[in-house]
């Protein structure tokens, strides 16, 4: 069974149709990128799988669950909205990290709220979880610093540390590194890509075409709001089929 | 002489910090509930909120501590504010309401809108309920906002409160010109001077302290 299971996934804004039915599965344990140029619908299909955007039709299964049906009203409540989005995680493109919290005090806030309300609280636990996560990012001499004393690399580290804290089941990154400096963009690089090495199940929308082709297990070349290729990411990107692919691929390579 | 006058000025300084924080306990609240209703969705709330804001900020507080007093009596053939000094007292802590509320709401309004969306998508996206996104993460960061323009506020509201004179509501003014009459001396009046001025002194070290405080966080 797919770990994440889309079918015919719809979106417009006002008249402008950003989704044109789109479907797509994924396995456990894969990293799957999704690449195309700017206002191709790559964001707003994190967004709907994010439930930031609700689709205007489809289906969206994670595990066989249905989580979204555009043709059951109930799955598009709030307080079941809620519980679903946990079985994904975001990383933005802007960090968005709260300012007023620590590094440590970012990742720990989530699971704290949440496990004070399902009445497990234990927050020793969810301490050393943000310490050893904290630590695998590579920032155990930063946990006390505040966003604002760290720098745009080490900011999206802690945003994806804040991102796995939660145990999501797959791990959305939104251009990840399209916010960052070139120099600061290995580091978040070299991160996600041991996260692949360590099977993390995970949706990439990048522009970093070479890392998408190293990391990446399959690839899904989106134009247009619609999926125009998809496949193993060695073939998509070493042979395109479609000439829309084999534009895009060559243009970002001169 | 002096020690009678600044006793004197003592009691009629009562009178406008009376006023003073009873402004601030009523109006702070309320403006966070009107600066709620000049960004609601629904047009029926928005527009009369953001009508009302238009004409409080646009015509002269004396202006609408006369109409607040004298009105109701005009319209209703009865005074509703009651004749003695209590009546005139609510009046005018009811004008100032109404109008720092208005003021206070444009800059919670400006505070709220400013804060990134993102925060509050990276909060949804964690799985955090409204209330928990808007109480821990983004009220401190509002609060960071506005703690200049409201100390500015606060600080004109101060002396704003002198304006509750044109309706004959006790305060240090009206206790300072009173020796003119009484006593043929106007030196007391210029004295009031140094009571606003020590306090605003104050008010400026609190809100100083304050913005210190919040100093630890930098919001972009």
């Amino acid at each position: 069974m797919s770990i994440l299971e889309v079918r015919n996934i719809r979106k417009s804004f006002e008249h402008t149709e950003v989704l044109k039915d789109i479907s797509f599965s994924m396995e456990q344990g894969q990293a799957v990128s999704i690449i195309g140029s700017s206002g191709s619908g790559k964001t707003t299909l994190l967004r709907c799988l994010n439930f930031l955007e609700t689709p205007d039709e489809g289906i969206i299964r994670v595990n066989g669950e249905t989580l979204f049906d555009s043709a059951a009203a109930e799955s598009r409540s709030d307080a079941s909205i809620r519980k679903k989005r946990l079985h994904f995680g975001l990383v933005f493109q802007s960090f968005n990290l709260f300012p007023q919290y620590t590094a440590l005090e970012n990742v720990m806030l989530a699971p704290n709220l949440l496990s004070k309300e399902s009445g497990t609280a234990d927050r020793d636990a969810i301490r050393t979880r943000a310490l050893e996560l904290l630590d695998q990012m590579g920032l155990s001499d930063r946990t006390d610093r505040y966003p604002h004393q760290l720098s745009g690399g080490q900011q999206q580290r802690v945003a994806i540390a804040r991102a796995l804290a939660l145990h999501p089941d797959i791990l959305c990154f939104d251009e990840p590194t399209s916010a960052l400096d070139p120099e600061l963009t290995g580091e978040v690089l070299r991160v996600i890509r041991s996260l692949a090495e360590q099977k993390t199940t995970m949706i990439i929308v990048t522009h970093e075409m070479s890392f998408a082709r190293d990391v990446s297990d399959f690839a899904i070349f989106m134009d247009g709001g619609i999926i125009l290729e998809q496949g193993p990411s060695t073939e998509l990107f070493d042979n395109p089929k479609m000439e829309r692919t084999k534009q895009f691929l060559s243009a970002l390579q001169s | 002489m002096f020690g009678e006058v600044t006793l004197s000025l003592l009691q009629g300084f009562w009178g406008t910090l009376k006023l003073f924080i009873l402004t601030l306990v009523f109006s702070l609240p309320l403006g966070l509930l009107i600066s709620f209703g000049s960004m609601s969705h629904v047009k029926l709330i928005r527009f009369p909120i953001r009508f009302i804001i238009w004409v409080i900020r646009g015509t002269p507080l004396m202006l609408q501590l006369l109409v607040i007093y004298f009105g109701p009596g005009i319209i209703l053939h009865s005074n509703i504010w009651g004749s003695g000094d209590t009546g005139r007292f609510v009046a005018a802590l009811t004008a100032f309401v109404i109008n720092y509320a208005c003021y206070f709401s444009e800059i919670f309004r400006g505070g709220i809108q400013s804060v990134p969306v993102g925060q509050y998508e990276a909060g949804a996206v964690l799985g955090m309920t409204k209330t928990q996104v808007f109480f821990r993460v983004i009220l401190l960061q509002v609060v960071k906002r506005i703690v200049p323009p409201i100390s500015n506020e606060v600080i004109t509201l101060v002396k704003d409160t002198s304006l509750a004179r044109i309706i004959a509501v006790y305060e240090i003014i009206w206790k300072g010109q009173s020796f003119i009459k009484s006593a043929g001396i106007i030196w007391p009046l210029f004295y009031t001077g140094v009571f606003y001025l020590l306090f605003s002194g104050l008010l400026t070290l609190m809100f100083g302290w304050i913005e210190r405080k919040l100093g630890f966080f930098e919001i972009k």
